[in-house]
């Protein structure tokens, strides 16, 4: 629904090509693992086939008399005494006395070729002291369940709680005994959700350097060089600012590339090296078995209803476990499945479990998903029992500016209730279902975030514009970007050069996470610009003889205003920065700050599904998204964000998930088992971009990237529903588990 | 483990190297020719992105090893472009914003050509079953197949 206004501007909303098209095109874009540097030795990584073992011995002395090999390191090499985060991110890099899960790394090995490497690590002779383990949440949260770390609770966790739980949250408002009296209907429904993968189909690569005098070089994919350089100098003890971390080209991330990995390991073996860089690229199967996924959840909610539909209570008690250390995004998830709804009486309840998998990392709304899976799949079949529009149900009860969220803050601008409103019009609703077809919808919620940004923007000679900003182009950030500093400065688009630099480059950046990319970084260029732009003023003034506030910008050039006007002729943004060496020197614009006025972003996804009764595949026969952008910088790209947020949902729903075995290990670490949407999987993915400007940005922009994988998973289960008159509560909905569920529900 | 040599054809050029038997046609050309267009997301065959052709059939290079290049005839996203002059596939994924983070993109070019030249005319359910070897988790992939529908017309069109 882009709005008319949208015509007062001259670029943005438009949909020009993307700076970086060109080299992605034609293979040369440099990703992870695209570079070498002389000297370069390979790394690789051994990992415990066991869920959970005492280390009892590690003997590398083989793999250190391979030819070719030039260094061995183990969590011996790696100083001690950290605490917190910090320890937490050391014992995921490296094992410690134990391994937590099936692939943490044991110990790592450079050597003058990838294959010697690789043979190195099976030289490595480790005693383990098997353990018993638990991998599944519910069995995590036992009392009697194998213990994974004394110790690890925080303050939050009241005494007498099972050991493995190391957070607890709980909080809400009003009276829910209360609310649920004042209901017509009061249901309550268990949920489960198992762990799935960001993946992208880059793995994690480096090639690290760091020498004895302690300055070292990374290049690495990755969301955030600041959070890689941050990270690798706190487990490894090293001066942050000795280490410059560049970021490559990235090949996907949705928030699994914001944490470290093997990238201290390259720098650990490269000092034992004697300084010699070691690139370390990840395979697939390490990918699935060590980086983190996200997290698998069981959870209970209960909302009362009256028969007309109001939302008069609401309880959620969600149990996730994000592996072995603390982390599980449960308190994400407890502040997000509510806030669509205005309900005065809400109780929350959230246990971070540890358990032997993975330390789970952030996925795209970490959290939001599972909690919306629970309450919009119970509002569904409410709204089924009642006979009641689940989309009037929704406006009736959607939360306005000035509403309080269900978990606390009062809500600025936002849009679901025109989300709704052009949901309910778009003319997918109506389009008649065939036998075993049903629809589902379902609405969704993230934050969206700010975070630290800073950015620098410098005029050329030539009056075009370079722009250096610290978060990566994961989905063409860099296109919008240039489209707000040209409309801001009154240049081309293609005048505008979007630069993602290294850690030497700026202040510290948060990575591109929490759709901060374009609201954030795009915000800081923009003030950026402005600031360029009053010295440019400035010149001109002083070029003119008059006071400097008598001179305003106006398409990319400054001219006389007020009693001034049209004194003198406009001077361009060319002519001054030809001459800025004589009038003063180099100009540039600087913006450094936690950018305030962060814009949430609410969506509604319908999607239509045929489910066969034979084989219980259920197959996606359209969908649609719709979300409030605030402003489409880009409509292409965000877009883009909608269709691939709803695709990944749609393999959680359906396809994805972590399966263990009885004996702890990782059954599907290949994307053959591991199975993710492919093309013939799917139809084009309906989009439809809602625009309330978000009056926080210059632009109106709110950050795009992550709601939209949370309304796939309910909003597939309640077409489903529709489709078969069966509630699956357990993903991923399998044809084995919904003809399970069919044959059960005919008995 | 002693290397072998090996010559073949890549792009038009004639090219040799010293492979050792374990390594893949992705590996060699990555690391030996310096090719990097060509990505590995898998290593196992079950995402696309190391596409190439080999005497002109499509083939998921980290599955092929590298001394089997030996004679043949390579194509890889490297020399998709005509010079300066992109293939028509490659121009439409730049427009429709076919792209995000661009890791899957030269397999799914690669793919995609291999199918134009088999098949100039397909219909969408083609397209979308050709390319089920190519993973993509950006996308979603609709904008992936409208591009491809495109070239398709565009490259009708002008023959
Ligand atoms: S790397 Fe060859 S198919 Fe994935
Ligand atoms: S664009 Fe990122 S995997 Fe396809």
């Amino acid at each position: 629904m882009p709005k008319d206004d949208i015509k007062e501007f001259r670029l943005v909303g438009t949909r020009p090509n993307r700076p970086d098209g060109l080299d992605k095109v034609t293979g040369r874009a440099r990703y992870g693992a695209d570079i070498t540097a002389p000297g370069m030795l390979w790394g690789a990584v051994l990992r415990s086939p066991h869920a959970h073992a005492k280390i009892l011995k590690i003997d590398t002395s083989k793999a250190e008399a391979l030819t070719g090999v030039k260094a061995v390191v183990t969590r011996a090499d790696f100083p001690t005494g950290l605490t917190g985060e910090e320890w937490n991110l050391q014992e995921n890099t490296m094992a410690g006395e134990k391994a937590l899960y099936d692939g943490h790394a044991i110990a790592a090995v450079a050597a003058t070729s990838s294959l010697i490497a690789q043979e190195a690590v099976r030289l490595i002779e480790v005693d383990y002291e098997v353990l018993p383990h638990v991998t599944d949440v519910d069995d995590a949260i036992k009392p009697d369940a194998p213990v994974i770390r004394e110790g690890a609770a925080d303050a939050s966790v009241p005494e007498g709680m099972p050991p493995n739980v190391v957070k607890y949250f709980e909080f809400g408002r009003g009276d829910t005994a209360a609310g649920f009296k004042d209901a017509d209907l009061v249901m309550e429904r268990s949920f489960k959700t198992e762990a799935t993968h960001q993946g992208y189909i880059e793995p994690h690569a480096c090639l690290g350097q760091l020498g004895a005098d302690g300055k070292g070089e990374m290049w690495v994919c990755t969301q955030g060089q600041w959070f890689i350089r941050q990270m690798c100098s706190a487990v490894l003890g090293l001066n942050a600012a000795q280490l410059r971390v560049t970021p490559s080209e990235i090949g996907g991330g949705f928030g699994g590339k914001t944490t470290i990995f093997m990238e201290p390991l390259s720098l650990a073996l490269s000092q034992k090296a004697g300084g010699r860089p070691v690139k370390i690229v990840m395979s697939r199967s390490e990918v699935l078995r060590a980086t983190g996924p996200t997290a698998s959840a069981s959870m209970d909610v209960k909302i009362g209803m009256t028969k007309d539909g109001k939302l008069t209570a609401a309880r959620a008690e969600f149990r996730m476990q994000g592996g072995a250390f603390p982390g599980a995004p449960v308190d994400m998830a407890l502040y997000c499945c509510l806030a669509p709804y205005k309900i005065e009486n809400v109780e929350h309840i959230g246990y971070d479990v540890l358990a032997n998998r993975p330390k789970c990392a952030a996925y795209r709304a970490p959290g939001s998903p599972m909690g919306a899976f629970a309450v919009e799949s119970l509002i569904d079949e409410m709204c089924r029992k009642l006979d009641l529009d689940p989309m009037e149900v929704r406006l009736k009860n959607a939360v306005r500016e000035g509403d309080q969220a269900s978990y606390g803050p009062t809500f600025g601008s936002i849009g679901l209730v025109e989300v709704l409103e052009a949901t309910a019009k778009h003319p997918n609703l109506s389009v008649p279902l065939g036998p075993n077809q049903g629809r589902g919808v379902a609405s969704g919620y993230w934050f969206n975030h700010n975070g630290e940004t800073s950015v620098s923007m410098a005029i050329s000679e030539d009056g075009t514009a370079q722009v250096s900003v610290g978060t990566p182009d994961i989905g063409g950030s860099r296109a919008s970007i240039a489209l707000m500093v040209a409309e801001t400065l009154g240049i081309a688009y293609e005048d505008v050069r979007v630069n993602v630099v290294e850690t030497g480059a700026l202040g510290v950046n948060e990575p591109t996470h929490g759709s901060r990319a374009t609201f954030a970084t795009g915000k800081a260029a923009t003030i950026a610009a402005r600031a360029a732009i009053k010295e440019m003023c400035r010149r001109a003034a002083n070029e003119w003889g008059i006071d400097e506030e008598a001179v305003e910008w106006v398409d990319g050039a400054a001219q006389p205003a007020g009693p001034n006007a049209g004194d003198y002729p406009p001077m361009s943004i060319k002519d001054i920065a030809k001459n800025m060496g004589s009038t003063g020197g180099p100009i540039s614009g600087h913006h450094e700050s936690v950018p305030d006025g962060v814009g949430a972003s609410f969506g509604c996804h319908v999607v239509d599904v045929e489910v066969d009764p034979e084989t219980g595949l259920t197959k996606i026969l359209r969908y649609l998204v719709v979300q409030d952008a605030g402003r489409a910088i880009h409509p292409s790209y965000v877009e883009g964000q909608y269709q691939g947020g709803a695709v990944q949902g749609i393999g959680w729903a359906l396809n994805e998930e972590y399966v263990y075995g009885k004996d702890g290990r990782l059954q599907n670490p290949i994307f053959l088992d591991y199975r993710m949407p492919v093309a013939s999987d799917l139809p084009m993915i309906d989009t439809m971009i809602v625009e309330v400007p978000n009056p926080g940005h210059p632009f109106g922009v709110r950050g795009v990237g992550e709601t939209g994988i949370t309304p796939p998973l309910p909003a597939i289960a309640n077409a489903i529903q529709g489709a078969t008159g069966v509630r699956m509560s357990h993903l991923p909905m399998t044809p084995t588990k919904v003809l399970a569920a069919l044959k059960a529900s005919q008995e | 483990m002693s290397k072998i040599h090996v010559t073949t054809v890549v792009n038009g050029d004639e090219v040799e190297f010293l492979a050792d038997p374990r390594e893949t046609l992705l590996d060699c050309l990555r690391d030996h020719l310096g090719l990097t267009g060509s990505k590995e997301g898998c290593g196992t065959g079950d995402c696309g992105a190391c596409s190439v052709t080999v005497d002109g059939v499509l083939v998921s290079s980290c599955l092929m090893l590298g001394v089997e290049a030996q004679g043949k005839r390579i194509a890889t996203i490297e020399g998709m472009a005509n010079g300066e002059e992109l293939h028509p596939l490659q121009r439409q994924f730049v427009e429709h914003a076919a792209l995000q983070c661009g890791f899957c993109t030269p397999g799914i070019l690669v793919a995609a050509k291999a199918l134009l030249e088999k098949n100039p005319d397909p219909t969408e359910t083609e397209v979308r079953y050709w390319l089920a070897g190519n993973l993509c988790r950006c996308t979603g992939y609709d904008k992936i197949i409208r591009a491809v529908m495109d070239a398709a017309s565009e490259m009708r069109g002008a023959a």
